[in-house]
């Protein structure tokens, strides 16, 4: 079943993939991001939330587990293909007209700053049907109305399977208000992502 | 689907320009992601199902102008936010500005005026006190009033309180303000140096002869060429080994006068200005 949805979208191409995760974030990336291979062709754009003073260790650990680069999103920068963005912290991180990234330090959206909504609805206004959204494990609400954001455009809605979610919180509150596409654990969706993006 | 994002992105531009046109603010080279939020959280207020509704309203009704001006420069702002670039600050440019008989400082973006605050207390507590002059500016009128009056609620000033003990503050932070009902004023004693004024960075000219300019999580909300343009004013208003101050996520790398500068803090995003070689 979860296959066959699969395969019905992978006749879409699919440009970019925006991934939110709260608590419980960093061993759920340590799982999934080592899922994507090597040459894997789709830009991932990820808010974790995070304290706002926290230092680059956590891309630069990403980076070593995964196979593909994970860094920090720079303002203004291009939109490039097999990198993995986090959005900094204490920092909006939101997709722009022409596909280059900005940041912004406006107020905290559902009390984060980054938030997940933020970049969702933004890269929802952009890439239409061609982009995947994807929420992970996490104690907040945040991402839910993004996700409905990118279902509403055309694209795929992806969430962890809450009974495998460190917290199901986010998950279950994404389902309640989304139609999603895939309810999977982590390994699988890395597995999806891969297939998605061939 | 994406004829809608393509829509709403013509009249976005659209806006903007009318906008411009009309009363002479000038949003067109702004990053759009950030203002289109902005935009439609005003234009759902208005209940205008479309922003070309909300153009013919602004166009019409200056009062619906002002109400969206006040939504587009929201000023989110704190004190002493990165207290490691406060402590840089202290470390590699106060030194230099000791030696200097005459300070003169820019606060480009000043917002409500909180940053402004941070420096001066810094200074103070430094000693640069000797002949001091602070500019801080903004577009946003209403927050220009409330960085004059210095007046913000008490219960932020319990967050700023620790990050004044983050940057190892030498004093005590209830010393700089005085507690009203809800409120903390700040003293009066640092507003001395300080001049608050209305300034644009997109249209207005250079400030001259700065020792020092910070701007902080402004250029993030410009484009590329904006954000050019303006790091140009910002060279043309720094005296040669003058200091350049920004936001923790923004760099003057990409900027035409980049070459001008040389880094000094590229964690924190300090620049110098640099002085021209003698041969030339
Ligand atoms: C996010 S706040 C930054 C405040 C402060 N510098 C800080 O870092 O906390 C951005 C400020 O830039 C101001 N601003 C935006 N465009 C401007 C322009 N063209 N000229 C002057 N100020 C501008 C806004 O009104 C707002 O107060």
């Amino acid at each position: 079943m979860k296959k066959s949805i699969a395969k019905n979208f992978l006749a879409l191409d699919y440009e970019a993939i925006v991934m939110g995760v709260s608590a419980g974030g960093f061993q759920a990336l340590t799982i999934l991001l080592p899922c994507l291979p090597k040459n894997f062709s789709l830009p991932v754009l990820i808010v974790q939330h995070t304290i706002p003073n926290a230092d680059d260790f956590f891309p630069g650990y990403l980076s070593q587990k995964a196979h593909v680069p994970v860094r920090h999103a720079v303002d203004k920068e291009p939109v490039m293909p097999g990198i993995v963005y986090l959005a900094p912290p204490d920092y909006h991180l939101m997709v722009e007209y022409d596909r280059t990234l900005s940041l912004s330090v406006d107020d905290p959206v559902n009390f984060a700053r980054p938030s997940i909504d933020v970049l969702f609805e933004t890269a929802a206004a952009v890439y239409g049907p061609h982009l995947v959204g994807v929420i992970l494990t996490g104690a907040s609400a945040d991402g839910s109305l993004g996700l409905k954001a990118v279902k509403d455009a055309g694209g795929l809605a992806i969430v962890q399977h809450p009974r495998t979610a460190e917290v199901d919180f986010m998950p279950k509150s994404a389902i309640r208000t989304v139609e999603v596409d895939a309810i999977l654990p982590l390994k699988a969706i890395g597995k999806m992502l891969a297939r998605l993006a061939d | 689907m994406e004829i809608t994002a393509e829509t709403e992105h013509i009249e976005i531009r659209l806006l903007l320009e009318a906008i411009y046109l009309k009363y002479g603010y000038d949003f067109r080279s702004y990053a759009e992601a950030s203002i289109s939020r902005r935009i439609k959280r005003n234009m759902r207020l208005n209940g205008c199902p479309h922003i070309s509704e909300l153009q013919h309203r602004i166009l019409h009704d200056a009062r619906a102008f002002q109400q969206l001006m006040t939504d587009l420069s929201v000023s989110v702002t704190e004190m002493f936010r990165n207290p490691d670039f406060y402590q840089s600050l202290r470390q590699q440019i106060v030194p230099g500005l000791l030696q200097i008989p005459f300070v003169k400082i820019w606060c480009a973006g000043c917002a409500s005026g909180e940053e402004v605050y941070s420096l001066a207390i810094l200074l103070k507590e430094e000693g640069v006190t000797q002949q001091l002059q602070i500019y801080a500016t903004d577009i946003n009128e209403s927050a220009l009033q409330i960085a004059e009056k210095g007046i913000y609620p008490l219960d932020k000033v319990k967050e700023y309180t620790s990050n004044y003990h983050r940057i190892n503050g030498r004093g005590d932070f209830v010393d700089y303000y005085t507690a009203l009902y809800d409120n903390a004023v700040m003293r009066s004693g640092l507003k001395r140096n300080i001049t608050f004024a209305h300034h644009n960075m997109v249209t207005d000219g250079s400030f001259g002869e700065m020792n020092l300019i910070l701007c902080r999580n402004v250029m993030i909300y410009f484009n590329r060429d904006l954000q050019n343009r303006v790091f140009q004013l910002f060279c043309d208003s720094l005296i040669p080994g003058g200091f350049l101050c920004l936001g923790s996520r923004e760099t003057i790398q990409y900027a035409n006068c980049a070459n001008q500068f040389d880094p000094v803090n590229v964690h924190e995003k300090i620049y110098r200005k640099k002085f021209p070689c003698p041969g030339l």
